[in-house]
């Protein structure tokens, strides 16, 4: 029972990390239906800057609290700025241009952010500095729930219903809801439709830094490349719950974090991203849109 | 007629080798009610296009001389600015935003009119909650003149389809433009429907409010124009109060003769 206890724990913290990811994706799919495939490299990215600035921080002696927070800070500001940047310099011009143009234009630039981070960094995993403490009061449950797992989770449930409102009730909200429905038609409303989607691309970059951060202290190590297979796992989250429906995105992250942490607890970790991708594989042959997705005919 | 809120002169707009604007002038006054009308295919809406900014036009200008504001040329803008200058239009097919509710739909309308955005949102300064109650206050308002406070809290697309061009005005009205652009408000129309669009017409009319209106619905077009302009393959064919264009042999052979074969 505690065993079982343990992997329910393990894969919703898997899972809230894929959630946060997933986000990025389905919510530019939402907006301008491009599969951002550099996203899993800005979560890359904020990790490194959490990496940098958390190790500066701790040399010189701050507190804990103090380095969780700056270091959390600066990697969502700076991935959101690549996540901007980005969107601007490889997707903006190729607005209007065939789908597949950008797609590729998000392949180059996620190969790119690679390489650049392998070059001005190292090939090497770093270790990363244990962020979270250990609380008292988790220590009867240690061997079900870490205290990282506990941070994990609550983050990513507090992020959740910050966005979820952000979403519904403001006004920049409304104006995503507008663009992502009709964006020619919000441009005639007045509402500038470019900065909708920066915004969107910022607040999608800053949830992947996040989950970077956090990732990042719960494994203990980073390296390069730890952007794709996380950027292809969120992806399917997203695509599992429905790729631009934002609960679903949540949904299809928590299923494929249970599904992995059941499939490596039960059967063998081997197979850990072949359990994955079966589940991806069965839910897409019987729900073609996605758990949570609506079947959309293409407007002529 | 007063000093013109839109003045439009000698515009050309050519697709390749296909001129859909060959030269139009046109002139809306203040608190006028005018109609465009003409065949399909004379370019109506291409005309619509280029005003709302979706077609950057080849050739000519137009002004908008919004009261209150310094005459501004459009040509070449973007959309959202042109609507910010105080242009708004509605669409032949409907495009509500229809997995939002009637009210969010009419705010969406206001959102050009609001000054705080992205910082306010996330820290919602007593200036921010106060602009956001006034737009609320306002939508309610529109609504209330169309007739829907009712449905404020339902899906747009859940309306009925006269309910659903009702809103689309409402929206459109929402951005406080000068000038109102109508795309076959009509169409598709019940009579009842068609008889409360009238009315509703009217109303806005009376508050002071311009309208262009492109409509095939001839009753409709009759009894609401002060003035109408006639148009046939990309050219301006007539212009003038209702009775001179049902009097007029040019139009007859253009438009109202296809009508009348239409209605045989």
């Amino acid at each position: 029972m505690e065993y079982f206890l343990e992997l329910i724990c393990g894969g919703l913290t898997r899972g809230a990390i894929y959630a946060l990811i997933a986000l990025g994706y389905t919510m530019v799919y939402g907006i301008i239906g491009l599969i951002n495939f550099a996203h899993g490299e800005i979560y890359m990215i904020g990790a490194f800057t959490a990496f940098i600035i958390a190790t500066a921080l701790t040399i010189y002696g701050f507190p804990l609290a103090a380095v969780v927070i700056v270091a959390g800070l600066a990697a969502a500001v700076w991935a959101a700025a690549y996540g901007y940047t980005v969107e601007r310099i490889a997707y903006r011009p190729l607005r209007g241009a065939p789908r597949l143009s950008p797609l590729i234009s998000a392949i180059g630039m996620s190969f790119f952010l690679q390489n650049y981070v392998l070059l001005a960094q190292t090939a090497d995993f770093v270790p990363f500095p244990a962020l979270i403490p250990d609380f008292d009061f988790l220590e009867p449950y240690s061997h079900i729930i870490g205290a990282s797992d506990l941070v994990i989770l609550a983050t990513t449930a507090v992020v959740m219903v910050t966005l979820t409102c952000v979403i519904r009730y403001t006004t920049i909200g409304k104006a995503m809801r507008a663009t992502a429905q009709d964006s020619a038609m919000a441009l005639l409303l007045g509402i500038n439709v470019n900065r909708v989607i920066s915004i969107t691309f910022i607040i999608g970059s800053a949830l992947a830094a996040i989950g970077g951060l956090l990732v990042a202290s719960h494994i203990g190590q980073i390296n390069f490349y730890i952007g794709f297979l996380a950027g292809i796992k969120a992806f399917a989250a997203a695509v599992l719950g429905g790729i631009g429906s934002i609960p679903g995105a949540v949904l299809g992250g928590m299923l494929l974090g249970l599904t992995e942490s059941f499939g490596t607890g039960y059967i063998s970790s081997d197979y850990e991203d072949v359990f994955a991708f079966s589940l991806l594989v069965l839910i897409l042959i019987f729900k073609p849109a996605g758990l949570l997705g609506k079947a959309t005919v293409e407007k002529v | 007629m007063s000093q013109p809120i839109l003045q439009v002169s000698a515009l050309r707009m050519t697709f390749g080798g296909v001129q859909a604007l060959a030269g139009v002038d046109l002139e809306v006054g203040e608190g006028e009610i005018v109609a465009l009308i003409g065949p399909n295919g004379a370019g109506k809406t291409t005309l619509f296009n280029c005003l709302t900014g979706m077609y950057t036009p080849t050739g000519g200008d137009i002004i908008l001389n919004a009261p209150g504001k310094k005459p501004c040329h459009l040509n070449g803008l973007k959309p959202n600015k042109i609507v910010e200058r105080g242009l708004a239009r509605t669409f032949q097919n409907i495009r509500l935003f229809g997995r939002m509710t009637v009210l969010e739909n009419v705010m969406i309308g206001r959102h050009c009119r609001a000054k705080s955005f992205i910082l306010g949102a996330i820290f919602r300064p007593p200036a921010t909650r106060r602009e956001e109650r006034d737009i609320t206050m306002k939508s309610f308002a529109l609504l209330r003149k169309v007739g829907l406070a009712d449905f404020a809290g339902e899906f747009a697309d859940s309306l009925s389809y006269g309910a659903q061009r009702r809103l689309e005005i409402a929206r459109a009205l929402a951005t406080e433009p000068a000038l109102l652009l109508l795309d076959e408000p009509a169409a598709g129309m019940n009579p009842r429907e068609t008889v409360e669009l009238t009315r509703l017409i009217q109303q806005i009319s009376a508050d002071g409010q311009a309208v262009l209106l492109i409509e095939h619905d001839m009753k409709l077009v009759m009894s609401l124009s002060q003035r109408i302009y006639v148009m046939d393959y990309g050219k301006r064919i007539a212009c003038g109060p209702p009775a001179a264009i049902r009097a007029n042999p040019a139009v007859i052979k253009a438009y109202l003769g296809e009508e009348d074969d239409a209605a045989a």
